[in-house]
């Protein structure tokens, strides 16, 4: 019987990704040509799985910090990373000018809603909070407590709140593009700023349950979100470079689908890929998750809307 | 006419007998994760087993590099290649890696590829809907044993 050449405590990620450390291609700043890069992609293969080494700085002035320490209640990381250190240069560079940035189309679009009156009050976002300025923080602790409402809420939860109690207006769709452009607009007035949920007091049994989604192997192909983004982060699953699955990013312009999409819709695809019966934008599961997950990326910058493949 | 028809009745008892000896994903026996049976009773074909190494359910190529398929782009690296892996194990260890790699390698990421039973949410395939009757196994007998029949194949 021959020796199983490879034990779980051993994973192989774990010992290539050590080997791959030391070769790791420092890749040029954003000015590189593009064309050489192809070539070092197709040359370098899967050494060039790591996280690489730019730095993000938008509009030349929004710092954001991409890779800082892991937070005390992060058991499995030393450091984390944004996914935007996994992307290629191309992907990336779409996030260092708002001009280049298509999500920042939401962003517009949703600054026009903030300023106009709907529903049976006859207010607007502006009429209670000014310019979106003035919700500069928000994104950055979001999910959230909400002790009036006895709940964790998510950006999404208080804006259908805000709509229904304060504007008699209706709620939107959970996760249509309203919503999500509305979500990347108050997330662009935080970038640059830590992401901090809180994850003790009434928030800690949410949070619970959260983590316990995070660990549980859904569906026939029987996969966790930690064997993905956290035993495999810097590997590649087919064409799919794996990152850290963080969600300071969000929402998201993905190149795929050529839109903006919120936390809740990559879980849902993320799950679905497993082969599983997912859960749906909105739910309590994974209300708890983003709560979770975003506790595992506090420290990294809020970013969204960011732009990836 | 009456000979024709007698062929194409012997063709159909032909093929009731081979899914008859299939082994269905509940009555695998594994010893120490290893299948000595043949899931199917038919010899695998290799250029089809190679095939499912790239497609579909199959997509071992997802998560392992195979220079014999280096023709396949994007190879994934989550799991270790296959080059040599009929060196480092026998033709019964592979079927159970295929079929159920859990037994070998106890929590690995690898899926279980002839297993029907004990899954958290298992839904409609990709659709994240819940699945309707009964699963099914990821690959079926005859497909595992082509998919065995060419790691077979993999020799350093
Ligand atoms: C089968 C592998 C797999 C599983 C399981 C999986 N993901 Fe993902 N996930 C991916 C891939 C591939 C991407 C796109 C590349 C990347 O950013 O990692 C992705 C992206 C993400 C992103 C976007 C990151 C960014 O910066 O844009 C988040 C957030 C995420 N996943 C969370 C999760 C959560 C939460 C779970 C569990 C419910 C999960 N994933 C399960 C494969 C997986
Ligand atoms: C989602 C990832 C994944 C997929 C898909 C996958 N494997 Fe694996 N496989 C692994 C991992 C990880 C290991 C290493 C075992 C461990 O330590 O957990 C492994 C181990 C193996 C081994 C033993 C490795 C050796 O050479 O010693 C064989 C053989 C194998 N896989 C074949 C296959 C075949 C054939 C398929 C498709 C039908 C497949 N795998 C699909 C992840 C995967």
């Amino acid at each position: 019987m021959a020796q199983p050449i490879l034990s779980q405590k051993t994973s192989p990620s774990a010992e290539r990704r050590a080997s791959r450390e030391e070769s790791v291609i420092k890749l040029a700043s954003k000015s590189a040509s593009y064309i050489a890069l192809a070539a070092a992609t197709v040359l370098a293969g899967a050494a060039m799985a790591d996280p690489d080494e730019d730095q993000l700085v938008i509009n030349g002035e929004i710092e954001i910090v991409t890779e800082t320490k892991a937070p005390a209640h992060v058991e499995n990381f030393d450091t984390i990373y944004s996914g935007w250190r996994f992307r290629s240069d191309e992907t990336q560079a779409f996030e260092i000018d708002d001009f280049d940035n298509p999500g920042m189309l939401g962003v517009e679009a949703a600054l026009d809603v903030w300023a106009t009156a709907e529903g049976s009050e006859g207010k607007s976002c502006a009429d209670c909070h000014g310019e979106p300025d003035e919700m500069a923080g928000a994104r950055a602790v979001y999910p959230k407590w909400n002790e009036e409402a006895g709940e964790v809420r998510t950006l999404e939860m208080q804006v259908n709140d805000c709509r229904e109690t304060r504007m008699g207006a209706e709620a939107w769709k959970y996760n249509a593009r309203g919503m999500t452009d509305m979500v990347a607009l108050l997330s662009s007035v935080s970038r640059g700023m830590p992401m901090n949920v809180a994850i003790d007091g009434p928030a800690q049994s949410t949070w619970e349950k959260g983590k316990e989604i995070y660990y549980t192997r859904y569906g026939q192909l029987e996969l966790s979100c930690a064997n993905c983004h956290e035993d495999n982060y810097g590997n590649m699953i087919r064409a799919d470079h794996l990152s850290q699955g963080q969600t300071n990013g969000f929402p998201t312009y993905r190149l795929k689908n050529t839109k903006l999409n919120s936390v809740h819709d990559r879980f849902k695809g993320c799950i679905r890929d497993t082969r599983a019966h997912t859960y749906a934008p909105g739910s309590p599961e994974f209300v708890a998750l983003e709560l979770y997950v975003a506790s595992r990326g506090n420290g990294l910058s809020v970013e969204g809307p960011s732009v990836r493949n | 006419m009456k000979k024709t028809l007698g062929l194409a009745s012997v063709v159909v008892a032909c093929a009731s007998l081979a899914s008859a000896e299939a082994v269905a994903p509940t009555d695998v026996t594994y010893e120490e994760g290893a299948v000595t049976t043949s899931l199917s009773g038919t010899p695998g074909n290799p250029e089809n087993g190679a095939k499912l190494m790239d497609k579909g359910v199959g997509n071992c190529i997802a998560c392992h590099e195979v220079s014999a398929l280096s023709h396949l782009a994007f190879q994934g690296n989550v799991g270790p290649s296959l080059d040599g892996a009929a060196d480092r194990w026998s033709e019964a260890e592979l079927r159970g890696l295929v079929a159920n790699a859990k037994m070998t390698f106890e929590g690995t990421m690898m899926p279980s590829f002839y297993r029907t039973e004990g899954f958290i949410r298992p839904g409609n395939g990709y659709t994240g809907k819940p699945v309707e009757g009964d699963v099914q196994p990821l690959l079926s007998a005859q497909d595992v044993e082509d998919v065995v029949s060419f790691l077979m194949t993999l020799k350093d």
